[in-house]
């Protein structure tokens, strides 16, 4: 994480500030020559990133169950409090279950303590590194997110590419953990699950190559502080407010859904479908690893998307800078994940040709499309007022269009579905 | 000491390298190749070349193994097949005489291309710098290749589908 | 177009959450067990035996120990014993009762044909399913003790059956005891018809009054 803020306010520089005070601290204690000190430096930063994201993780998944439960009518789990602690509150807690915000760490304990079963004609080094390697390469994304003015945890050029390569060596282990389950159903599953990965990892990339294009840039700190400002004086210089960012936001949207496994692609994983997929010969903590891989690999590519479209730490209107830019990096980070469990709540699930068909013959063609949008926009950057409209009616146009009519296509000879009910 | 990291990378992607090839189950084999192809991206990182070195894992290790592992998965009769014969002599003997022609070739030619002293400072090569670079000087080989990728993602489409009514009897 | 269908969805998940919130009738679920949705009325767990009053439970008890249900049980969950000797029932006959009455419950399958079975309507399906218990051979077979319940009860958890089964014993009774009535009216008219013979015993009285207590509630 870089330094150099000498004239943030508190709460931006706090944390930092408690880094280095800390790192001083020991070097001063234990005489600790250069090399220790950057690397007990780094070790901080990598650790408080653990630390934050795994809350994360588990903030997720509680929110996850409450939120589908309200969706869909019901309460989630409000019963798990805090055990063998009533004694010290009084019986309070007996009343008040704390809205079952400790459900995680019972569920956390619940997969360390099953037991470990794995089968006996499996590939044993393979079934044991797959959930590693998984989730070894969704923690490696989080390197280059910005998580704030000052906070990246490595600053490099081509972020965005380190980005995608850690993401897409993630498919190697679902192919690991397939093949090693020597179950005919769970390989099937992971070629479907590849084949699924496979499809939706070009309309991503071509959804971030139009700001690539606009910013000129692959690092993703200059991105965000690419997004500073307001056009048209009232809104915020935020990609997604532009008609090709708002595409590009969509089609990031729906593949990021996509590359996480996660309704309404949750086809590899889904129960009903050839049990767990690749999951199923997974049992006790190397599931759960499985699980928080895909819920950090959903963080990761939110993370993404805000740092592209939603204008990353940037808070919209110069008079909300008080709240610092970690905040506000995380506070749309919630919003995105509550966006995400609202669409698993509502959607169903797609059919293997159904998603690779989506993909394909619709992402990719309006992905394209996009690109040229965003290059003409860029080209007429400079003109003046009334040709401004002009430009904003042309990209409007070549967006809807296309959307329009390739979407026909997509849902092309179904009626709608009419009901006969026996007499 | 400054070696020592090149020294690791060099062992893991030679080492996997050549287990690879002496293994006998097909599939253990592909992956310790990946292996191997991500320590080349390692080397790339340890070189300084960043983007190549992303690229490498993104195109490799995210596409190329995908590729490879589901030739070898969907062209297998049986778990059986995936068992492949010891070499025998002969074999190796076959083996071992052009990849040494091609070893000293590629030796000869990579040390050859260095100058003579090479004390001045190591460019500072950005990613904006090879941007400027594919579209400037090289826009040749960069639209080649596009064309190159264009019929090669043509091509496939073509060859994966359906066939048409009139074919069938 | 694409995507009205998905817009309409999450319109209506996000009514559903915000009435989460405010409105609880929109819930499909409750909270048991501190909340429990109400059963319907013909709901059956396992049987009870219907005793007319609470104060003497095993005093009056509807069941006479004819053993009909002992026998049409179709796993034989039942075990009857009649009693010794007779006592005398709702309507003033002498029955008699049964000194043991036991239904293993880990055996019933809640079938229902004891009910359908017995003449006297003393044995009827709780709607109790709480019953979970730690041991099979002792908790679970419920002896006579465990098995009576008042007819007030009974009003509780089938009112509809409970007042047809009411009307039906009260009208039974009063037909008996109006038989009765009539039946001593003609022996004493007889008996005062007839010249009285010194070889003759008196005829014994017959009638009991009959006693047509209400129902107790």
């Amino acid at each position: 994480m870089s330094a150099a803020l000498g004239t943030e306010p508190f709460l931006e520089r706090a944390p930092l500030e408690l880094r280095d005070w800390f790192v001083q601290l020991l070097t001063r204690w234990f005489h600790l020559p250069e090399l220790l000190q950057w690397v007990l430096h780094n070790l901080i930063s990598i650790v408080a990133i653990l630390a934050v994201f795994g809350l994360f993780f588990a903030f997720t998944t509680i929110a996850e169950r409450k939120l589908l439960g309200r969706l869909q009518n019901r309460l989630g789990p409000n019963r798990t409090g805090l055990p063998k602690f009533s004694r010290l509150l009084g019986g309070w807690h007996f009343k008040h279950k704390l809205f079952g915000l400790t459900q995680p760490f019972a569920d956390a304990i619940k997969a360390l303590t099953k037991e470990d079963i794995v089968p006996a004609g499996a590939d044993k080094l393979l079934h044991f590194l797959a959930p590693v390697i998984v989730v070894a390469f969704s923690l490696m994304t989080f390197a280059v997110l910005p998580f704030g003015r000052h906070y990246i945890p490595v600053e490099m050029d081509a972020a965005l590419l380190y980005f995608f390569a850690a993401g897409s060596a993630t498919e190697l282990a679902i192919f690991m953990a397939g093949w090693s389950s020597r179950n005919k159903y769970s390989l099937l599953s992971a070629m479907r699950a590849l084949a699924q990965l496979i499809s939706y990892e070009l309309p991503l990339i071509l959804s971030v190559v139009p700001v690539v294009l606009i910013t000129g840039t692959l690092s993703t700190q200059q991105i965000v502080i690419a997004q500073g400002g307001l056009t048209l004086g009232f809104l915020p210089h935020w990609f997604v407010f532009t008609p090709w960012g708002f595409a590009g936001f969509i089609i990031f949207l729906v593949s990021a859904l996509a590359e996480s496994n996660r309704s309404p692609f949750d086809l590899p994983e889904a129960e009903s479908e050839l049990v767990a997929g690749h999951l199923t010969e997974y049992s006790g903590f190397k599931y759960a690893l499985f699980f928080m891989a895909e819920y950090f690999g959903l963080t990761a590519l939110s993370g993404l998307g805000i740092t592209i479209f939603l204008g990353g730490w940037q808070a919209p209107y110069g008079f909300l800078e008080f709240i610092p830019s970690y905040l506000w990096f995380m506070g749309k980070l919630v919003l995105m994940i509550m966006f995400f469990i609202w669409i698993r709540g509502t959607l169903l699930r797609l059919r293997i040709d159904q998603l690779t068909r989506l993909s394909w013959k619709f992402l990719v063609p309006l992905a394209l499309i996009n690109l040229v949008n965003a290059a003409f926009w860029s080209l007429t950057a400079d003109c003046s007022a009334p040709l401004q409209i002009a430009r904003w009616a042309a990209s409007i146009i070549v967006i809807v269009v296309p959307f329009f009519f390739m979407g026909r296509k997509l849902s092309a000879g179904f009626a709608p579905r009419t009901y006969r009910y026996a007499p | 000491m400054t070696l020592l990291p090149l020294i690791i990378i060099m062992l893991l992607t030679l080492g996997s390298a050549a287990v690879a090839m002496m293994l006998r189950n097909l599939i253990h084999s592909a992956l310790l190749l990946i292996l191997s192809w991500a320590g080349l991206a390692a080397f790339y990182l340890w070189a300084g070349a960043e983007f190549v070195a992303f690229a490498q894992v993104l195109v490799y290790v995210g596409a190329v193994s995908m590729v490879v592992l589901f030739a070898v998965l969907l062209t297998r009769r049986s778990r059986a097949d995936l068992e492949v014969p010891p070499p025998a002599l002969k074999r190796i003997f076959l083996a071992v005489f052009p990849s040494s022609l091609i070893a000293g070739l590629l030796i000869g030619a990579v040390m050859g291309a260095f100058p003579r002293d090479n004390s001045g400072p190591v460019p500072e090569l950005t990613v904006k710098d090879v941007g400027f670079l594919l579209m400037g000087p090289h826009t040749a080989s960069l639209l080649t290749v596009g064309v190159l990728l264009t019929v090669a993602l043509l091509g496939a489409i073509v060859i994966a589908s359906p066939e048409k009514p009139e074919d069938k009897p | 177009m694409l995507g009205s269908g998905i817009l309409k969805g999450l319109a209506v998940t996000a009514k559903n959450f915000a009435g989460s919130y405010y409105d609880p009738k929109r819930m499909v679920t409750v909270e048991y067990p501190e909340k429990a949705t109400p059963v319907p009325e013909n709901y059956r767990s396992f049987p009870f035996l219907v005793t007319e009053n609470a104060e003497d439970p095993m005093g009056s008890l509807r069941c006479v120990a004819c053993q009909i249900c002992e026998k049409e049980c179709p796993p034989q969950c039942i075990i009857i014993e009649k009693s010794k000797d007779k006592k005398p029932d709702a309507a003033g006959k002498m029955q008699l009762y049964p000194a043991v009455f036991n239904i293993d419950t880990s055996v019933c399958m809640s079938c229902q044909i004891c009910v359908e079975v017995c003449p006297f309507d003393s044995i009827k399906m709780d709607q109790v399913f709480e019953v979970a218990a730690t041991d099979r051979f002792t908790d679970l077979l419920l002896t006579r003790e465990k098995l009576a319940k008042p007819n007030s009860y009974y009003h509780k958890i089938h009112p509809t059956e409970a007042d047809e089964v009411d009307t039906r014993l009260t009208a039974e009774r009063q037909a008996a005891a109006d038989k009765a009535k009539t039946a001593a009216a003609a022996k004493a008219a007889a008996a005062a018809a007839k010249p009285v013979s010194p070889t003759q015993p008196a005829p014994a009285p017959v009638a009991v009054a009959p006693k047509a207590t209400p129902p107790a509630a």
